[in-house]
């Protein structure tokens, strides 16, 4: 197996991207999936349909929705640019590219966690007089644990195989945009280079089977924590 | 404690109308399965709103749909214990009986934890998990959150329904103890006649999301002695047993009794069937039944063609029931005087 200075980077990159993407989209993903478990809205159908949109549209297409949004003359775009911070073609573009794609994902996971909570729970808490951010952090939180959990992984492995959405946005520079799926499309693209398409192929693996892995034991830590 | 409830709630179908004002610290809701008795503990602790109305625990409101009050669950203090103990599966036994005493204002912590956990004998399990309880275990910990965080009021919806006989009758001595020791009334709901008669002094009888009246759990009892297939349930605490050739004689006021099913537990509650109760004119002269009182006729009611004969036996109440043509047959009226057969394994021991 070889690697170039550019593989490396992309796979710190992958981590990079992956690991941001999930860590920004946690909070946004706890609160959403909160709001659709626990809250009784008017519009909640159609936020649903809005969450699980990037799910079904072709990543291709949400990376150009966010092209035309973080470009030059988008609405946040414009915003980014005048304060000094452009992002289209950063590493940031692929972080909000994988965070939107994964999102779904994220949000699905939490709240099948969330829905296994018996209800009556959540009201004794309140009934022993705790307001309902109380509850949330002590009873929902925890108990939503292994949700978040699992989501966490899914968005995470998600994020590394990011490539539709990445490649418009963030665009293939090696060693400032390009991650794994990246470099591997630019190495399939030449014959000469198979072997080394497969070394990332080959690191691919590892992290997602290492990812698995992880996601498996903290599930068994939670399990014997809530059988003490 | 006074409640006073004036609210309509509307839950698919289901509408929920109710108007009570009920005053006592050892209050019943009783209503079949489907009645709203559900919907009622939601709109008083404030988990569920009502469309309209108003809801006044002690002149103090609660909700008001007119004054646009709405005071959340965790201001009201109303603790509820739930039929399942619902203890957080998370948290240790500890952290459990503490959540809600730590929610509490310094001010408001009358009753303190050691105290609780004495009371309810609570100590062996703090340092065990709460996967490790068995049910009246988990049940005893879950009433005792409930009395730690301190509230004007313990609403206990169906908290012996989940349990067996055996370990009911072993959490009522609990149930009524926390009351009474820390000074908190309860609203105690249920479907069982006999739980009411045990836990309550005044009862609101609910029907299909209406109120149907305000009684007592005797009357309670009364009215339901021909849908129930025990009647009318006659309670009867005895103790200090004596062994008599293979049966227990207790005493009961000036009488003695003799039961097969007692035990050498100094005291006990039995039960006793107002139709395991065989009424005589005359004396019979030889009869298998262990039992054989002489008492006089007080009262009688009458519940859907059956007729309850109220009977005193030496200054204790007893209530038999006979069908209508018995009644006419042995033409029984007030003052008159009859023998009771009860036989020795009629009595049922529940604690």
């Amino acid at each position: 197996m070889t690697l170039t200075p550019e593989d490396i980077s992309a796979i710190w990159l992958s981590l990079k991207v992956a690991l941001t993407a999930t860590l920004l989209a946690l909070p946004f993903g706890f609160a959403l999936a909160w709001l659709m478990v626990f809250r009784k809205f008017r519009g909640k159908v159609v936020l649903e349909v809005l969450v699980n949109l990037p799910l079904t549209l072709p990543p291709v297409v949400i990376g150009f929705f966010l092209l035309l949004l973080l470009g030059k003359n988008g609405w946040i775009g414009k915003v980014l640019d005048a304060s000094g911070m452009p992002i289209i073609f950063t590493w940031k573009a692929a972080v909000l590219a994988s965070a939107t794609v994964g999102f779904p994902l994220l949000v699905r996971s939490i709240r099948l966690g969330m829905e296994s909570i018996d209800q009556q729970l959540i009201e004794a808490s309140r009934s022993l007089g705790a307001a309902w951010y109380d509850t949330l952090v002590t009873i929902i939180l925890p108990l939503s644990l292994r949700g978040i959990m699992a989501g966490s992984s899914l968005m995470f492995a998600r994020s590394l195989g990011e490539f539709g959405a990445t490649i418009i946005v963030a665009g293939n520079i090696p060693g400032m945009t390009q991650t794994i799926p990246l470099a591997i499309y630019d190495y399939a693209s030449s014959p000469s280079s198979v072997t080394m398409a497969l070394s990332l192929c080959l690191v691919s693996i590892i992290i997602s089977v290492v990812v698995l892995l992880v996601h498996e034991l903290l599930g068994k830590q939670l399990d014997r924590r809530s059988a003490l | 404690m006074n409640l006073r409830i004036d609210a309509e709630k509307k839950q698919g179908s289901f509408l929920l109308q109710l108007k009570a004002d009920v005053s006592g610290d050892r209050i019943g809701i009783f209503g079949q399965s489907g009645s709203g008795k559900s919907t009622l503990v939601h709109l008083i602790s404030g988990l569920l709103q009502p469309d309209r109305g108003e809801i006044y625990l002690n002149d103090e409101c609660m909700f008001s749909s007119v004054k646009g009050i709405d005071l959340s669950p965790e201001r009201r203090r109303i603790a509820i214990v739930f039929q399942q103990a619902m203890l957080f599966p998370h948290l240790s036994v500890k952290a459990n009986l503490l959540y809600g005493y730590r929610r509490c204002h310094a001010e408001n912590r009358r009753i303190k934890p050691e105290a609780l956990i004495a009371l309810l004998k609570l100590q062996p399990l703090m340092q065990r998990g709460v996967h490790n309880l068995s049910g009246g275990e988990k049940q005893r910990v879950a009433l005792g959150r409930a009395v730690l965080a301190n509230p004007r009021l313990l609403l206990m919806d169906e908290p012996l329904s989940a349990l067996d006989d055996t370990l009911r009758f072993q959490i009522i001595p609990y149930l009524k103890s926390v009351s009474e020791e820390f000074g908190i009334p309860y609203l105690f709901i249920s479907h069982s006649i006999l739980e009411m008669q045990l836990m309550t002094d005044r009862i609101l009888v609910i029907r299909n999301g209406r109120m149907d009246e305000t009684t007592t759990p005797d009357q309670l009892a009364r009215n339901s002695m021909a849908d129930n297939p025990k009647g009318y349930l006659n309670l009867l605490h005895l103790a200090d047993p004596v062994l008599q050739n293979g049966l227990y004689a207790y005493s009961w006021g000036r009488n003695s009794l003799l039961i097969s099913g007692g035990g050498a537990d100094r005291a006990s509650l039995f039960e006793l069937s107002s139709r395991e109760i065989i009424l005589f004119k005359k004396h019979p002269e030889a009869i298998s039944a262990r039992n054989l009182l002489h008492c006089t006729v007080t009262e009688m009611f009458e519940s859907d063609g059956r007729v309850g004969i109220v009977l005193s036996v030496n200054g204790e109440k007893l209530v038999a029931e006979i069908v209508r043509s018995a009644a006419d047959e042995l033409d029984i009226t007030i003052d008159s005087p009859l023998f009771a057969a009860i036989k020795a394994s009629s009595f049922r021991k529940l604690a």
